[in-house]
C-alpha cells in the first residue's frame, strides 16, 4: 500500500525561498542527497537522513541564478548557469563560485538536465539542445533557434531510453501545446501537437511524464482539477511530419483549479501519482498519493503552511516548499496482496517493532557498529522528531508529573509518582531520570524540600544508573542519608570508585547511634549473635580444611614477641567488631564494583582508625567465611570469599605503611600474616602432590571405564 | 521400541592428526584445514560447518602453509620444497611445482591474489606468478641469513613482512630488496632465551607490523621506521599463529599454551577518534599448542595439536541467536571410517596407513535394558593390513559376506579376496587392476558381493562383476557432459537393482544398474548430502543433508514419499536442527521396513515411520519413562524419533540384525592420551 511516511523539514533560513517557490531541486551523486537552487543566488547541498545541508554556494551580488544546479553523475561535479549564459562548474571542495570554472555561452539556457548513466544536457529558451562535452568543447559555437517565436517552453524533463538520453520538453504558443522529443546522441527531433478535447479552454498547470519502453507517458493536471494523459512514441514513425497526439481523461477533478499558488503533479510509480493542491472540498493545500489504476485516493497530507506549487520526487523523497521550509516526505509504497488487504496475510516484517538483538553491542552503541543499524539511524531521528511534535498539543503524563515536581508538596509528588510508576511507558528510562533530575534540582533551589520516599522508589525501578543521576549520591553524601546509599550501592551498577569511597567514609565514621535510627536492609547480615555458640568447635574445622595447622607451624617462634597468647587468639570467639547496621552497609561496598586502579587513591584518604576497623571486620567475615566447607558466609546475598580477600589485599596495599604503626592494628596484621603464610605453604605442599592427584586421578577413570568391548543391553522405548 | 543387544566397541584407535595450517576463503565462506599428516579439508560455513571435501595425506607431503588465491584456487607448501595446488572439483592435486628454495616455512598470497610469495629454509623470499593453469617463477627477493618462517603483504601489495629467527624484515616489492631489518629481543621476563623465533607477522595498511615470537610477546612495530612501538608479552611459552580481519580492527593470536587471545582496536575514551590496540579475550579451548588462527568476519577459528578445529563466533558480531551463535568444536572427520560385514559380523577399520579387520565377539546370556552380558567369545583382531607407499587411505570397504576387501589411496587401487577356513584367515590380492582404477573416493560392495561400484575422482563411476579371484568391468557411468565433479558419496539398493550417487555440490544421481543407465535425479537442495542409503523392499533413498533434514525419495515412482512431505510439512524438531554434527551413516533392516537407523557423532535415532512425528511442544530426547506409567500415557507421547545418547563419540553404527546393534565409540580421553603431554602449568597459586 502506499504511505506516506512523517515529515521532517531540512533546516530553513539557509535558503531564501521567494514567493515563487524555489528553482529546483536536483540529485547529488550520492543518494539522499539533494542540491537545492533558490531564485536568488544560493545553491545548497542537503543530506536528507542528516537534515543538514552539507554545502553552500552563492554566485556574486548582482548575478542571479537561472537555471538550477545539477550534479554531472559522470564526474561528480556541479554545474549551474547564472545569468541565463554563464555556466559555471565547480565541485565540493570549492568554496567561492567566483574562482571555479566559467563559460559564456552564446545562448540562453532554459535549463540543464542530469540523470545517471550520461553526461548533462542543456536546454537552450529556443530550443537548441547540447551535451555539456560538446559545449564546453566551443562555448561560442551558435545555437540554432527550433521553436518559432512566441513559443515559450512550459515544461521539460530528460529520459534514459534503452541507455540514450532522451529529452522531451513541452511548448506553449497562443494556448496551444506542442511535444518536442528530441533523441540526444542522434539529435533526431520530433514534434507534436498535443490535442486536448473538452478541456480546451482550461489551461494546464502542471506537467508530470514516466517513459514506459515504447511510449512516454505525459501526464497534465489542467486547470479543471483533472488528470490527463497523452502517450507520445519514444522513436516516432516519420520525424518529419508534424504528428499530433490526443489526451485523455485519467483522473477526474483532484484538485480545485483555483489553487492560490497552483498545483503540482509527479508520477510516483506506475500505478500512483502524488498531486500537491487544495482538494475540491477544502481550503487547506494537501499532498496526495493516487492510485491512477484503480482512481482512487490512497493517501493525503494537509500542509497547513502553504506550498509554493512545487513538488519534486527523488529515491523515495518528496521534497516540496511546506511555508518557509523544504520539506521532506518519504514515500513508501510496499507490495501489498489482497490477502495482506484482508488481513490474512501476515506482514513479513513490522516496521514499527524493532528485533532486539539477543546481545548487547558495545561496537554499535559507540556509534561505530554494523551497517544495518546505521540504517535505521535516521528513522530513529525521525521518531524522535515525532515524539516532539507530539507532545505539543498533549502534555504526556511524564511532562504533567515534571511540573507537579516542581511545585507540589511533597505528599502530592509522592501520590502522583505511584500512579505513573503503575504503568510502564516505552521510554521509561528517561523519564525517571528526568524526574530524578527534576526532584534534585528541586532540592538544591530548596533547602527544606526532602523527597526521600519519591527518591526510593525512583531508585527501586532498578532503571536508574549512577550516570543517569550523578547529583543523587551527591546529594545524600552530603546529607549522610546512609539508607538510599546502600540503597544506591546496591542497584547502581556504574558508580565511580570515588563515590563508593565517600560512602565507605561516612559508613565508617558515622555514629551508631545515628545508625540504629536509620531503616538499613539487613539482608545482606546474618544473625552473628546465634553463630557465637558454634565458633568454638568450628574454628578448628578451618584448620583441618586447609591441611595446614598454625599451631604445628614453625613460625611460631618469630611470633613469640606477640603479647597476648596466640594460642587465645586463634581459638578465642571472633566477635563482630561493628554493629549489623554498620556491617549491612559494609557489605554493600563490597558488593560494588570497582577497578583497583581507581580505588586504591581514594582509599588512602580514610583515617587509619577507620581502616583498621574495617579491616577487622574483613577478617571476621573471612574467619566466618572459613568456617563451613564451601567457604561462604550465611545469609541472604552475603559477601563472598573473594570479595572480602580482595578487599583486604586492597586496603593493605593502601594503607599499609599508616598501619603498620598503629599499636591497635598489630594483632591484626600478625593474624593476617600467618594466615598468608599458611596459605602460601598449602600451595606449595599441592603443588608437590598434584603428580599424585593426576595418578588418582588416572586410576579412577580407568575404574570406571568399562573395557574396550562389552555387549550391553539396550531398550529404546 | 524393543530392546536390542549392542556390540559396544572402543577398540578402534584412531587419533585425528594434529591441525596445521587453517586458511580462511571469505568470498566462499570456506574454510581449508591442513593436518600435520598432509591430509587437507575444506569445510563449508556456510552448510552448518559440514567438511564437505578432503585430500588424502602424504608421507612427505608435510604442510606448513596454506593459502586461497583468486578465483578460489588452494595452494599448499611444505617441508618438501613443493608448492600444491589441489583441484576442488576433481578432488586431486594438480600439479605440485618445486621451489627450489629448500623445505618451505611459509606462503602468502598477495592481496589482489595474483602472486604467491614463499618463504624458504634458505632465507629465500620467492615470488610466484599465478597463470590461470599454474604457477610461474618471477623472481626472489634478497637472500636472507636464516629461514623466513612467515610472510605478510601490505594490504597495497607494496611491501611485504618476513619474520626470520631474531629479527623481521621489510621488503619493497619492486626492488625486492629488505628496506628495514627489525631486531626481535630475545629476552622475556628476564630471561634470556637462545633464540626468538618470530613465528608469524601480519602487515596493516597503516604501516604497523605485528609479530608473534617464540619469547611470548606480541609486538607492534613501525614499517616506516623500523622501530618497536609496542610490546605485549602474553605467554611464558611460544605464541605460534597471528590472524588478523579484513577491517583490520581486531586480530588474534594462538600461544602454545593452548590459549588464543584476541585483540581489538578499541578508542582511548569513548567518542575519542584515537584508538589503540588492547587484549581483549582470552579463550582456552585447547589443551595443546595453537599452531594456527583465521579470522572470519564473524569468528575466531583456531586449531593446533590437540586435533579439535574451534570456531568461537564473536558474540558482538552475530545478530540473532541462532546456531552459528554456538562455539564449534569440530574433532572427527565428517565421514565414515568404518564398514561392516553383517554376515560374518566384521568390523573394518581404516586408518591414514593401515586396515584393521575385527570379529566382534558373541554372547548367550540374555538381559534387561543397561545390563553388561558376559561375553562367550570376546572380539578378534583377525587382520592388520599396511598400505605400500607414502600416501594415505582415501576410503576404504568390506563386503557384506566379508570375502572381498577393497581400498585406495591417491594413486592406487587395491581389492583383497579372503577366505575363511576355520579360524584360519587367507589374504588372497586380486591382481592387474585396470588402468582406469587408479584412485578411488568412494567404494561399495552390492549386498550380494557379486559387484562392486568405485567412483573414481574424474566424475564416473565404475561397475565392476566380481568373480572368485577375478573380476570383469561391466560398465562406467559418466558424468555429464561438462562437469568433472567428483562423487563422495555412494549406495546401492539391497536388491542390487539402483545405484545412488552423490557429489559434493550438485544432487543426488540415482542409475538403473540393471540397464546400466541414468534413472533419474533428485530435485538439487542448497546443503550438501552428508549420508545416504536406499530402503530394502522399497527402494526409498533416505538422503540426509548438512542442515540436518532428511529426505525419503521413491526412486521406482520418482518422486518423494508420502511420509517425507509429512515431514516437511511439518518441519522437523528445532532440537533436531540444533544438532551441531552431521548425520555421517544411514542403515536399515530389511525385517524392520518401518524403520531407518541414523548416527551422528553424539546421539543415534531409529526413526519409526509408523508412529506420529513430534511437534516443537513434544520432549524429542525422551527419557526412559517411569515403569509405573501406564501404557496409554506412553503410547500417546510416543513419537517416530527414537534417540539414544548412551553411546559418544560415536563413529558408526549400524543394524547388524534385527535386534543387534553395532556402535563404535572413540572416547576422547582415549585420544588425548595418545597425544604428546601439554605444556605443564601451575594448577595451585600463582
Amino acid at each position: 500500500m502506499a504511505a506516506l511516511e512523517d515529515e521532517f523539514t531540512l533546516s530553513s533560513g539557509v535558503l531564501s525561498a521567494g514567493p515563487d517557490g524555489l528553482l529546483g531541486v536536483e540529485q547529488s551523486n550520492k543518494t539522499d542527497q539533494f542540491l537545492v537552487t533558490d531564485r536568488g543566488r544560493t545553491v545548497v547541498l542537503y543530506k536528507v537522513s542528516d537534515q543538514k545541508p552539507l554545502g553552500s554556494w552563492s554566485v556574486k551580488q548582482g548575478q542571479l541564478i537561472t537555471c538550477s544546479a545539477v550534479c554531472n553523475f559522470q564526474t561528480g561535479e556541479y554545474v549551474v548557469v547564472h545569468d541565463n549564459k554563464v555556466l559555471r562548474i565547480w565541485n565540493n571542495e570549492d568554496v567561492n563560485l567566483d574562482k571555479v570554472f566559467k563559460a559564456t555561452l552564446s545562448a540562453e539556457v532554459h535549463k540543464i538536465h542530469s540523470v545517471r548513466g550520461t553526461e548533462p544536457v542543456l536546454l537552450f529558451k529556443e530550443g537548441a539542445v547540447r551535451g555539456l562535452e560538446a559545449l564546453l568543447a566551443e562555448p561560442q559555437q551558435e545555437i540554432e533557434a527550433v521553436l518559432s517565436d512566441g513559443e515559450v517552453i512550459r515544461w521539460t524533463k530528460l529520459f534514459m531510453v534503452f541507455r540514450h538520453p532522451v529529452l522531451i520538453f513541452i511548448t506553449e504558443k497562443h494556448g496551444n501545446y506542442f511535444v518536442y522529443v528530441h533523441m540526444v546522441n542522434s539529435h533526431t527531433l520530433s514534434k507534436y501537437t498535443l490535442l486536448r478535447g473538452q478541456e480546451e479552454k482550461s489551461v494546464i498547470q502542471s506537467f508530470t511524464a514516466s517513459v514506459d519502453r515504447k511510449f512516454i507517458s505525459v501526464m497534465s493536471l489542467s486547470s479543471d482539477g483533472c488528470v490527463y494523459e497523452t502517450l507520445i512514441p519514444v522513436y516516432p514513425t516519420d520525424p518529419e511530419e508534424n504528428q499530433r497526439v490526443v489526451s485523455s481523461l485519467l483522473l477526474r477533478a483532484v484538485v480545485s483549479g483555483s489553487a492560490p499558488s497552483g498545483v503540482a503533479l509527479t508520477v510516483l510509480d506506475r500505478d500512483h501519482v502524488a498531486v500537491l493542491g487544495s482538494p475540491l472540498s477544502a481550503s487547506k493545500e494537501c499532498l496526495s498519493v493516487w492510485n491512477i489504476k484503480f482512481q482512487t485516493l490512497q493517501t493525503s497530507k494537509e500542509l497547513p503552511q502553504g506550498t509554493s506549487g512545487q513538488l519534486w520526487y527523488y529515491g523515495e523523497n518528496l521534497l516540496m516548499l511546506h511555508g518557509q521550509s523544504l520539506t521532506v516526505i518519504p514515500y513508501k509504497c510496499e507490495v501489498s496482496s489482497l490477502a495482506g488487504a484482508l488481513g490474512k496475510l501476515k506482514h513479513s516484517h513490522d516496521p514499527g517493532i524493532q528485533v532486539m538483538p539477543p546481545f548487547v553491542n558495545w561496537e554499535a552503541s559507540q556509534g561505530d557498529g554494523l551497517g544495518s543499524q546505521h540504517a535505521e539511524q535516521p528513522r530513529r531521528i525521525l521518531r524522535r522528531r515525532k515524539i516532539e511534535v507530539s507532545s505539543q498539543p498533549a502534555v504526556p503524563p511524564s511532562k504533567q508529573l515534571l511540573t507537579t515536581i516542581m511545585k507540589d508538596s511533597e505528599k502530592h509528588i509522592e501520590m502522583e509518582l505511584r500512579k505513573f510508576l503503575a504503568v510502564k511507558t516505552p521510554d521509561f528510562h528517561a523519564i525517571v531520570g528526568d524526574l530524578v533530575t527534576g526532584l534534585l534540582g528541586r532540592c538544591q533551589v530548596e533547602p527544606s524540600f526532602c523527597p526521600r520516599n519519591c527518591l526510593v522508589q525512583l531508585i527501586q525501578t532498578h532503571v536508574l544508573s549512577y550516570s543517569l543521576c550523578p547529583g543523587l549520591m551527591e546529594m545524600a553524601v552530603k546529607k549522610t542519608d546512609v539508607q538510599l546509599l546502600q540503597l544506591c550501592l546496591q542497584r547502581f551498577p556504574d558508580i565511580p570508585e570515588s563515590v563508593t569511597c565517600a560512602c565507605l567514609k561516612i559508613f565508617l565514621s558515622i555514629g551508631d547511634d545515628s545508625l540504629h535510627q536509620a531503616e538499613i536492609d539487613m539482608e545482606s547480615v546474618f544473625d552473628y549473635g546465634d553463630s557465637v555458640q558454634g565458633d568454638n568447635v568450628a574454628a578448628p574445622v578451618d584448620v583441618l580444611q586447609n591441611g595446614f595447622s598454625p599451631e604445628g607451624d614453625t613460625c611460631l617462634s618469630c611470633c613469640q614477641e606477640v603479647p597476648a597468647k596466640p594460642q587465645d587468639a586463634a581459638a578465642a570467639t571472633p566477635t563482630c567488631p561493628v554493629t549489623p547496621q554498620r556491617a549491612a552497609l559494609l557489605n554493600a561496598i563490597l558488593h560494588s564494583g570497582y577497578s583497583e586502579a581507581f580505588l586504591l587513591p581514594h582509599l588512602k584518604d580514610i583515617p587509619a582508625q577507620h581502616i583498621t576497623l574495617f579491616l577487622k571486620y574483613l577478617y571476621f567475615l573471612y574467619l566466618k567465611c572459613s568456617e563451613n566447607a564451601t567457604m561462604t558466609l550465611p545469609g541472604i546475598h552475603p559477601p563472598t570469599l573473594n570479595q572480602i580477600l580482595d578487599w583486604i589485599c586492597l586496603l593493605l596495599d593502601a594503607n599499609f605503611t599508616v598501619v603498620v604503626m598503629i599499636p591497635e592494628a598489630k594483632r591484626l596484621l600478625i593474624s593476617l600474616y600467618k594466615f598468608v603464610k599458611s596459605q602460601i605453604s598449602v600451595y606449595s605442599e599441592l603443588n608437590k602432590i598434584e603428580v599424585s592427584f593426576r595418578e588418582l586421578q588416572k586410576l579412577n577413570q580407568e575404574k570406571n571405564n568399562r573395557g574396550l568391548y562389552s555387549i550391553e543391553v539396550l531398550e529404546l522405548f | 521400541m524393543g530392546e536390542f543387544k549392542v556390540h559396544r566397541v572402543r577398540f578402534f584407535n584412531y587419533v585425528p592428526s594434529g591441525i596445521r595450517c587453517v586458511a580462511y576463503n571469505n568470498q566462499s565462506n570456506r574454510l581449508a584445514v591442513s593436518r600435520t599428516d598432509g591430509t587437507v579439508e575444506i569445510y563449508n560455513l556456510s552448510a552448518n560447518y559440514f567438511q564437505e571435501k578432503f585430500f588424502p595425506g602424504h608421507e612427505s607431503r608435510a604442510t606448513e602453509a596454506l593459502c586461497w588465491t583468486e578465483g578460489q584456487r588452494l595452494f599448499s607448501a611444505g617441508l618438501n620444497g613443493e608448492i600444491v595446488e589441489y583441484d576442488l572439483q576433481a578432488l586431486n592435486v594438480k600439479y605440485a611445482m618445486d621451489a627450489f628454495g629448500g623445505p618451505i616455512w611459509s606462503m602468502t598470497a598477495s592481496p589482489s591474489g595474483s602472486q604467491l610469495l614463499v618463504g624458504c629454509e634458505d632465507g629465500s623470499v620467492k615470488l610466484f606468478q599465478i597463470t590461470p593453469d599454474k604457477i610461474q617463477f618471477e623472481r626472489n627477493f634478497d637472500r636472507q641469513k636464516s629461514r623466513i618462517l612467515s610472510l605478510s603483504w601490505h594490504p597495497s601489495g607494496t611491501h611485504i613482512a618476513a619474520g626470520s629467527i631474531d629479527y623481521i624484515s621489510v621488503f619493497d616489492v619492486k626492488s625486492g630488496s629488505a628496506i628495514h631489518k627489525m631486531i626481535v629481543d630475545r629476552q622475556y621476563m628476564g630471561v634470556s632465551k637462545r633464540k626468538c623465533i618470530v613465528w608469524g607477522v601480519a602487515f596493516l595498511s597503516d604501516g604497523t607490523v605485528i609479530s608473534v615470537d617464540s619469547a611470548g610477546k606480541v609486538q607492534f612495530w613501525d614499517s616506516a621506521t623500523g622501530t618497536l612501538v609496542k610490546s605485549h608479552p602474553i605467554a611464558n611459552a611460544d605464541v605460534l599463529s597471528i590472524a588478523v580481519a579484513d577491517q583490520e580492527d581486531s586480530f588474534v593470536v594462538g600461544t602454545a599454551e593452548g590459549t588464543v587471545f584476541h585483540f581489538q582496536l578499541v578508542s582511548v575514551t569513548s567518542n575519542s577518534s584515537e584508538k589503540q590496540w588492547v587484549r581483549t579475550k582470552p579463550f582456552q579451548h585447547h589443551t595443546h599448542d595453537v599452531r594456527t588462527v583465521a579470522h572470519s568476519p564473524t569468528a575466531l577459528i583456531s586449531g593446533g595439536t590437540d586435533t579439535h578445529l574451534v570456531i568461537r563466533p564473536l558474540m558482538e558480531k552475530v545478530e540473532v541467536k541462532n546456531y552459528d551463535a554456538a562455539l564449534r568444536k569440530i574433532t572427527f572427520p565428517h565421514r565414515c571410517l568404518i564398514s561392516c560385514s553383517k554376515k560374518r559380523q566384521l568390523l573394518l577399520f581404516q586408518f591414514a596407513h593401515h586396515l584393521e579387520l575385527w570379529r566382534l565377539g558373541s554372547t548367550v546370556a540374555t538381559g534387561k535394558n543397561g545390563d553388561i552380558l558376559p561375553l562367550s567369545k570376546n572380539a578378534d583382531h583377525l587382520l592388520h593390513l599396511k598400505t605400500k607407499g607414502p600416501e594415505n587411505i582415501i576410503c576404504s570397504c568390506i563386503s557384506s559376506c566379508g570375502s572381498w576387501i577393497a581400498y585406495s589411496t591417491a594413486s592406487r587401487f587395491f581389492l583383497y579376496r579372503l577366505n575363511y577356513e576355520h579360524d584360519n584367515i587367507s589374504l588372497k590380492r586380486v591382481s592387474k587392476m585396470p588402468a582406469f582404477l587408479r584412485s578411488a573416493l568412494q567404494i561399495l560392495f552390492s549386498e550380494d558381493s557379486k559387484k562392486l561400484f568405485v567412483a573414481s575422482n574424474q566424475g564416473s563411476l565404475h561397475v565392476i562383476q566380481l568373480l572368485e579371484g577375478s573380476f570383469k568391468h561391466l560398465h562406467a557411468f559418466q558424468p555429464q557432459s561438462g562437469t568433472v565433479e567428483a562423487m563422495c558419496l555412494l549406495a546401492v539398493s539391497p536388491d542390487g537393482n539402483w545405484l545412488a550417487a552423490s557429489g559434493t555440490s550438485a544432487g543426488v544421481h540415482v542409475y538403473n544398474v540393471k540397464q546400466l543407465k541414468l534413472h533419474c535425479t533428485v530435485p538439487a537442495y542448497n546443503f550438501p548430502v552428508t549420508a545416504l542409503a536406499i530402503a530394502p523392499n522399497t527402494n526409498n533413498l533416505v538422503i540426509a543433508h548438512s542442515d540436518q533434514q532428511v529426505f525419503e525419495y521413491s526412486i521406482p515412482d520418482k518422486q518423494y514419499t508420502e511420509w517425507s512431505r509429512a515431514v516437511q510439512k511439518q518441519g522437523f524438531h528445532h532440537l533436531w536442527l540444533q544438532r551441531d554434527t552431521p548425520i555421517t551413516h544411514i542403515g536399515f533392516h530389511s525385517k524392520r521396513p518401518m524403520h531407518i537407523l541414523l548416527h551422528d557423532a553424539y546421539m543415534f535415532c531409529i526413526i519409526d515411520k509408523s508412529l506420529p512425528l513430534p511437534n516443537d511442544k513434544t520432549l524429542l530426547y525422551n527419557p526412559l519413562p517411569p515403569t509405573s506409567e501406564s501404557d496409554v500415557v506412553r503410547r500417546r507421547t510416543a513419537h517416530a524419533f527414537k534417540i539414544s545418547k548412551i553411546y559418544k563419540p560415536l563413529l558408526f553404527m549400524e543394524l547388524l540384525d534385527e535386534g543387534t546393534l553395532v556402535a563404535v565409540e572413540r572416547p576422547l580421553d582415549d585420544i588425548i592420551a595418545q597425544l604428546p603431554p601439554p605444556i605443564k602449568k601451575k594448577k595451585f597459586g600463582t
